[in-house]
């Protein structure tokens, strides 16, 4: 009896694992799923995707999103020389000071400086854009759920809403964000950016790219980390199996 | 206590072999994974990447000096002028405390670079002091001349010069 | 067999201060029943997981900065421009999970062979007060990235105190130090977050003189009666022990390397803004049963009282417990009813991640095949499908399993102590262990 009753009890657990989650959220649509490159157990980042993606995030999205963790400097990762980094950051100004006189002065950006923010301060940045604020994107595919699919779903995402839903003014209908109204219009257009290496500027690729770039500018140390993880991994295993056969011959002389 | 520590039977060398093995890959295994913890206050990515600072010499007068920062450190940058230049050459540099002549301490003479921090307890010396008119540091007495070196007090060592080069004519990089 | 040593220098200070006999007591000597299981190694592990938590925390108090407007980028400094950073960070969340578990597994190792059953009341009871000390901890540390759920989780778990009568609101102003969780209360769970965990050790000394008082309970839960039963901690135990962390470590870097932030909340990836409270608030996995319990009971303080419960009974489980038996493997039903209680914590871990509307869980199962209301038949067989076998509310499916709960260490504990026939128990601990190892018995007679 006690024995029928576990066992019913493991498969109503089972079985009710599987289903709850997706009703939260109403009529949430799955993600499109992309194989990246950068996933899995010794996925690194594509390089020459994430240096389009940077020109794609300074073409279209810096105009309202920051990168305020982001330093010109560590842009060396992703393959740029020390000469790109720092026309990179002299292109914008940066406030600094105060100077000798006690007043604060322009000066052009070195690679030391983050990525500039594009508004002064939140206030001003909601205000800019219909009191939506633009976050910033240094974090933005750690701080989503599956943030890589979301991102390059969100982005490639944009249609006509459906007949019978009611867009409010000032939204734009995307399926895949939240409640499908979303205050950022599309922002990628097909040729939107001119790459340099000759890589046709499609909706999809942009949004793959700036995604690959964003994904590392939220976890840098991804390669490092997985790296390490491995060696340390085979060692414990090695170690795991010493300390086994020791275990196993000191106990033998016992009973 | 009626069980045995293992014992001297058939066996021990494959044994012990197996003991040091085990024992010294544990032993690699904490040593490695210390380091990480040692490492980490070494200075970070961010600190590093401000080692370097630019001064523009323009604007600063013959016989006067601005302090600048480098790595956290004060920096003196000094015009010289032609008599401090005159009365850092005109010196025996065999009876200093710290033999150096003047022109291994500078690159171009009317521009004299040391880091301001006294090589004794690490004070900032003040300039325009002192019996021999370069720097006095006023916590232990140490006089210092117009090439920063030390000519009196218990100080060891001259003013330390960091590393700089010219950029252009009026422009260094320190670091 | 107890200390002598031979060295004049290490005497000299023995004869002063004994702690050399008392480590060489402790780690090496102690007579340990020879029968322990792998579920003992989890108590060792969680010793080693306090360590690496204390380490890694002191290395990250060197580079954080407790202010409200510069927590959020201090940890990402850390994560980006400290030499190994990324490292001691993801090994301090992780290992905060770890923690849990480790000690998670060591409960229930107690409560499956009745470690807690005299004369072993105050050991159990100094393990709750280690546990209680640590949900403290965790949650104060939760709070110091900033983020959005340290931010909401520590505003939602310190108005649990509001549902106090009278006193309530002043308790949880006098928490925050204002008027809304801010810089003082962040400044103070900093503080106590650094503090907690080296109280934490000194209960943790005394829980294992505790354990020492006594000895360990082991899976027969007969206690030990003369040397046959035991052998020293060193080199038996001590090399187990380190086997079981060998293969610990191995299951925590595959978090801390291939999976960092998979027990970790997204939200907290956005600095913590006081005006825009997150859709969905979930404490870190660990709490969930007791979210879980709490948002059960529809009265706010009723909740509060009934989570607080949760783990204030597990405080009079010594009493509780009826059976004249320590271990369930003489135990045949509770045996049984110990696994069921295992599900039902496990079916509140889950429920407590569930939005808290009303949205239903829904039981899966084979059901008949239905076209328009009509039960389709095929050879005299009703033909079957997957489908909904029922449905039911967040809320009731949560009131279920708390009342379980309650029921299993409040009536079924106690019921089955007293009309439970227990299966005999073996004369000693050597024989049991004979006994499963006919082979080796003839082995040490020859």
């Amino acid at each position: 009896m006690l024995k029928l009753m576990t066992s019913i009890g493991i498969a109503a657990l089972i079985s009710l694992t599987a289903v709850t989650g997706a009703r939260a959220a109403g009529e949430a649509i799955e993600l499109k799923s992309v194989s990246w490159q950068h996933g899995g157990l010794f996925g690194t980042y594509d390089r020459a995707a994430a240096q389009r993606g940077l020109q794609v995030y300074r073409e279209v999205c810096a105009g309202c999103h920051g990168l305020g963790l982001v330093a010109f400097r560590t842009l060396s990762d992703l393959g740029f020389s020390e000469e790109e980094i720092k026309a990179l950051a002299a292109e914008s100004d940066y406030e600094d000071g105060p100077d000798g006189e006690g007043e604060m002065f322009e000066r052009p950006g070195k690679p030391f400086d983050v990525f500039p923010s594009p508004f002064p301060n939140a206030n001003a940045a909601k205000a800019s854009n219909g009191g939506a604020y633009p976050v910033d994107l240094s974090l933005i595919t750690k701080a989503r759920a599956n943030g890589d699919n979301y991102l390059y779903s969100l982005l490639t995402g944009y249609t006509d809403p459906p007949a019978d839903f009611e867009l409010a003014e000032g939204s734009n209908y995307n399926a895949y964000f939240p409640g499908h109204q979303i205050a950022m219009p599309s922002p990628l257009s097909e040729d939107a950016v001119e790459y340099a290496d000759g890589t046709p500027a499609t909706v999809d690729q942009m949004a793959k790219d700036v995604t690959v770039f964003l994904a590392w500018t939220a976890e840098p140390k991804m390669e490092e980390r997985k790296s390490m993880g491995l060696k340390v991994i085979i060692f414990l295993l090695i170690l795991a199996g010493l300390f086994y056969a020791v275990k196993r011959k000191v106990w033998s002389d016992l009973h | 206590m009626t069980t045995t520590t293992p014992g001297e039977e058939d066996g021990v060398k494959r044994r012990d072999f197996l003991y040091v093995a085990a024992g010294g890959l544990g032993a690699v295994g904490t040593a490695a994974a210390i380091w990480p913890f040692i490492s980490q206050m070494n200075p970070s990515a961010d600190v590093l990447a401000l080692s370097t600072t630019e001064v523009d010499l323009e604007g600063i007068e013959v016989g006067s000096e601005i302090t600048t920062v480098w790595q956290g450190k004060p920096v003196f940058v000094r015009h010289r002028t032609g008599e401090e230049i005159k009365k850092a050459e005109d010196v025996v540099v065999a009876e200093l405390p710290d033999p150096e002549p003047d022109a291994d301490r500078v690159i171009k003479p009317e521009w004299l670079v040391m880091i301001g921090v006294c090589t004794h307890l690490g004070c900032v010396p003040v300039k325009e002091q002192g019996e021999y008119d370069g720097w006095f540091c006023p916590c232990h007495g140490s006089h210092y001349d117009t090439s920063g070196r030390i000519r009196k007090g218990p100080a060891p060592l001259n003013l330390a010069i960091p590393p700089y080069e010219f950029l252009d004519d009026s422009n260094i990089k320190i670091g | 067999m107890s200390f002598e040593p031979k060295n004049t220098a290490v005497k000299w200070v023995e004869d002063r201060l004994p702690i050399m006999g008392m480590l060489h007591h402790a780690l090496y000597e102690y007579p340990t029943p020879k029968n322990l299981s792998y579920w003992w190694t989890f108590g060792s592990l969680a010793g080693v997981v306090l360590v690496i938590q204390i380490v890694t925390g002191i290395v990250l108090a060197m580079h954080y900065t407790p202010h409200v407007d510069m927590a959020f980028n201090s940890v990402e400094h850390i994560m980006r421009d400290v030499n190994y950073g990324w490292l001691m960070r993801y090994m301090h969340a992780n290992g905060a999970s770890m923690f849990f578990i480790v000690v998670y597994l060591h409960m229930f190792r107690g409560l499956y062979y009745g470690s807690y059953k005299a004369p072993r009341e105050l050991l159990w009871w100094l393990g709750l007060v280690i546990f209680l000390l640590m949900m403290a901890t965790a949650f104060m540390g939760y709070v110091l990235p900033w983020g959005q759920m340290s931010f909401w989780g520590a505003t939602v778990i310190t108005n649990l105190f509001s549902a106090i009568p009278v006193v309530g609101e002043s308790i949880v102003s006098w928490l925050w130090g204002g008027f809304s969780v801010d810089n003082p209360t962040l400044n103070r769970f900093f503080s106590l977050h650094y503090l907690l965990p080296f109280v934490i050790v000194g209960v943790v000394i005394l829980h294992i003189w505790a354990l020492h008082t006594n000895g360990s309970n082991n899976p027969t839960g007969i206690e030990i009666k003369d040397g046959q039963d035991s052998i020293p901690f060193h080199p038996y135990y001590t090399v187990k022990d380190l086997f079981g962390l060998a293969i610990f470590l191995i299951f925590f870097s595959a978090f801390l390397f291939y999976a960092p932030n998979y027990m970790g909340h997204p939200d907290n990836y956005i600095p913590a803004d006081p005006l825009v409270t997150p859709v969905h608030i979930v404490p870190e996995w660990y709490f969930l049963p007791f979210y879980a319990i709490l948002r059960a009971v529809p009265d706010k303080l009723g909740g509060v009282l009934l989570m607080f419960g949760a783990i204030a009974v597990l405080f009079a489980l010594p009493w509780l417990d009826k059976s004249r038996v320590r271990s369930a493997r003489f135990r045949p039903i509770y045996k049984q009813v110990f696994w069921v209680f295992v599900l039902v914590c496990v079916a509140l871990t889950y429920m407590g991640a569930q939005s808290a509307d009303g949205n239903m869980v829904e039981f899966r199962g084979m059901v008949p095949v239905e076209i328009n209301g009509v039960v389709q038949m095929k050879d005299g067989v009703v033909l079957m499908e997957e489908g909904i076998t029922f449905a039911l509310s967040n809320v009731l499916v949560s009131q279920l399993l708390t009342a379980y709960y309650f029921l299993h260490l409040l009536v079924l504990l106690p019921m089955i102590g007293l009309f439970e026939r227990p299966r005999p128990l073996p004369a000693s601990i050597a024989e049991d262990v004979l006994a499963k190892s006919p082979a080796k018995e003839e082995a040490s007679n020859a």
